[in-house]
């Protein structure tokens, strides 16, 4: 579908349509996906560009995720510039591969339509589906709007692709509440995107006879570790990268990206730390409280992997409270994945202010503006009291 | 792998563990690993070359469509060749590789 | 404080509910208005109840949550009024003093208060037979077109011309020429129709 409505420029398509555009723009070599829900609408409308003759790409449809991801490594091997899709159980079916796909160093770029894990079974959002995955040497960027959604994506692949970092990347998007939400959106041009983007000149290829190689050897005791310390490093290393290209971005098309958001944070005391779209609505709590005197600020991670430790504890610097909301349960006993982590970043620091952790929004239960306020309220009982008395729980309908 | 842990860009390993080397299989000396050892009786054998065809090591030497031995430094000594060796001809044995 | 008009619609599944939004979310776009369309996913049955929901500003709109407490309910689908399937209190839920109801039904405005349980001073209520001018103009059962007509002229969230141009531009290539005319007829015929108390 083309973009239906010009207006300043901007456009309004839903988080899956601008993501296919995008993929439209970007034109990648091989495309290996199997639809799912909430993400189905991308391959349906990346299948007509492709049926339409609007991309040169290899559209392969697979039988599984399993294979889907399969397709994407061999077809990422072979030097092909890869992209896919998918959501909640479609990625737990590739799980194993996505391992492979970071392990290997093959820059495939995938966009994940977030939504919950069943069993019970639910097709709403929440981040289960990726979270999960997150250990699996994939960077991850989150995206709170169907812009950032569109913008990410281009930014993720010129990271995946670069050389320091070569690595698989995955972009989020909130499932529903921004997969299929219209939303005014700005679309680049197509010279701008493949300037933006470049050609992607892979260093090997399973195809290239004259340079034959191995892909996939087995390691043993004496190496195994030594390349997941070299992954490791790669990944670390893909922070930097990803500074530069948002910033690059940023200079090129008006519209920066960093490695996080902070909103109203500078002189903040209590603040909410969220991912994706709940961000949005907390800032709108947040002008409402600040409105009263009240000082609240935000801060949205747009890079969890690799995690940015030090700039997050940085900008906590000087708050007195903070409460890190996430819309996955690790099950742990013990909070959910950014809160660990963010938990984890400030340990140590002098000044540490409190931290809590509240799961919100599973299986796509709505987080409103008063879910914001009840937050910080239980930040400012914390300050009142001078103790937590409940650092992990689960937010109240 | 220890050579090519010297090559690419001086780090230690190379990236996505790739091998850039063809034919490396060849330096790693498996032959280490045999317990029999295949043994031709070239008045028996008809030169069907079938133990060629199957030797999972491409260690069975032919030159001029003859059996002329086996490259005992990659024969594992798995004895497929002497299994595969047609049940009329039976050339090949598999003998202790101590004795 | 930014400031919203939110917007809810009330249907049932292939009844071009969600394709309302979106179409009025364009529309307003056309205007310069900053939109979001999204739909309320249940299950996807034919005939099931379904929400959709529009929020329009002249500001960025930030908000990511469903709509609490709308400026405006639309019903596409009178069935759900009474017995429908729907009990009468997910029509009115989160509803303020002011609340516009929009209802497709070709009884009035004052019955239609009654109907839906809303007592005097309580919301303004407007009617349009929108399925019969759906069948007249498109010769479907597709009244969606004719609602957007009737929020048109009972509100000013967003003008018959941008409504009208939107459809004209955006669809002619999706649709043949008869049926974008009589959708733009059945606009046209809604804003003329409605009728409040």
């Amino acid at each position: 579908m083309e973009p239906a409505t010009k207006t300043k420029k901007q456009v309004g398509l839903t988080g899956n349509s601008a993501v296919a555009y995008a993929m439209k723009q970007i034109d990648p070599d091989v495309c290996a996906a199997y639809p799912i829900t909430p993400s189905t609408q991308i391959v349906e409308d990346f299948s007509s560009y492709y049926a339409d003759g609007k991309v040169g790409t290899e559209l392969i449809t697979v039988e599984s995720e399993h294979s889907a991801m399969s397709a994407c490594i061999g077809a990422a091997a072979a030097g092909a510039r890869v992209m896919t899709t998918t959501s909640s159980q479609g990625l737990a079916l590739m799980w194993e591969m996505l391992y492979v796909a970071s392990g290997l160093r093959l820059p495939v770029v995938m966009t994940v339509v977030n939504r919950a894990l069943s069993a019970p079974i639910s097709i709403q959002c929440d981040h289960s589906d990726s979270m999960g995955a997150r250990d699996s040497g994939w960077i991850q960027i989150y995206s709170e709007t169907v812009q950032e959604a569109y913008d990410n994506l281009f930014q993720a692949l010129r990271v995946a692709e670069d050389a320091r970092v070569l690595t698989p990347a995955m972009v989020c998007m909130d499932g529903f509440i921004t997969s299929h939400a219209i939303e005014n959106i700005a679309l680049l041009d197509d010279s701008e995107v493949k300037d933006f983007i470049g050609e992607y000149r892979p260093k090997r290829s399973l195809l290239d006879v004259d340079n034959p190689i191995t892909l996939g050897a087995m390691t043993l005791q004496d190496s195994y570790m030594d390349f997941k310390h070299e992954q490791s490093k790669a990944i670390a290393g893909a922070k930097a990268v990803v500074a530069e290209v948002g910033k690059e971005f940023g200079e090129r098309f008006g519209r920066s990206y960093g490695l996080m958001e902070c909103y109203r944070l500078e002189d903040a005391e209590a603040v909410v730390i969220v991912l994706n779209s709940a961000a949005g609505t907390t800032k709108v709590a947040i002008d409402r409280l600040r409105d009263k005197g009240t000082k609240v600020g935000l801060l949205k991670p747009r890079l969890f992997r690799p995690f940015p430790h030090e700039e997050i504890a940085s900008a906590l610097a000087g708050t007195k409270a903070v409460c890190v909301l996430d819309r996955a349960d690790s099950m742990s006993g013990f909070g959910g994945p950014l809160f660990s982590e963010v938990r984890s970043a400030l340990y140590g620091r002098k000044g540490c202010p409190p931290v809590i952790g509240r799961i919100f929004g599973l299986g796509g239960r709505d987080y409103t503006v008063e879910h914001a306020f009840g937050v910080f309220g239980e930040l400012y009982d914390i300050l009142e009291k001078g103790k937590v008395e409940k650092p992990f729980g689960y937010l109240k309908p | 792998m220890k050579k090519e842990k010297e090559k690419e860009e001086g780090k230690t390993v190379p990236l996505g563990g790739v091998i850039t080397k063809a034919g490396s299989a060849a330096d790693y000396f498996t032959g280490g690993w045999r317990k029999l050892r295949p043994v031709v009786d070239k008045g028996k054998c008809t030169n069907c070359l079938i133990c060629w065809v199957m030797c999972p090591d491409s260690a069975v030497i032919v030159e001029d469509g003859k059996l002329v031995g086996f490259d005992l430094e990659h024969c594992k000594g798995c004895g497929i060749c002497a299994v595969e060796c047609p049940d009329k001809v039976k050339a090949i044995k598999m003998e202790e590789e101590a004795g | 404080m930014e400031r919203y008009t939110e917007i809810r619609w009330h249907g049932r599944a292939q009844q071009g509910v969600v394709t309302a939004a979106k179409l009025l979310g364009e529309a307003a776009l056309r205007e310069g208005k900053y939109v979001q369309a999204f739909p309320d996913f249940g299950p996807e049955r034919m005939g099931a109840p379904v929400r959709a929901f529009n929020r329009l500003s002249t500001e960025p709109i930030r908000l990511h949550c469903g709509v609490k407490n709308p400026d405006v309910v639309i019903i596409v689908d009178p069935t759900l009024i009474a017995g429908g399937g729907v009990s009468q209190s997910p029509l009115l839920d989160g509803m303020k003093e002011d609340t516009v109801f929009i209802v497709n039904t070709p009884k009035g405005a004052a019955g239609m208060r009654g109907a839906l349980g809303l007592k005097n001073g309580e919301g303004k209520v407007y009617t349009v037979d929108a399925s019969r001018i759906s069948l007249e103009k498109i010769g479907r059962h597709l009244p969606n077109t004719a609602m957007l007509g009737a929020l048109a002229k009972v509100t000013n969230v967003v003008e018959m011309s941008a409504l009208i141009e939107n459809f004209k531009e955006n669809y002619s290539k999706k649709f043949s020429p008869k049926v974008v005319e009589g959708n733009i007829g059945a606009m046209e015929k809604g804003s003329q129709d409605v009728k409040g108390e």
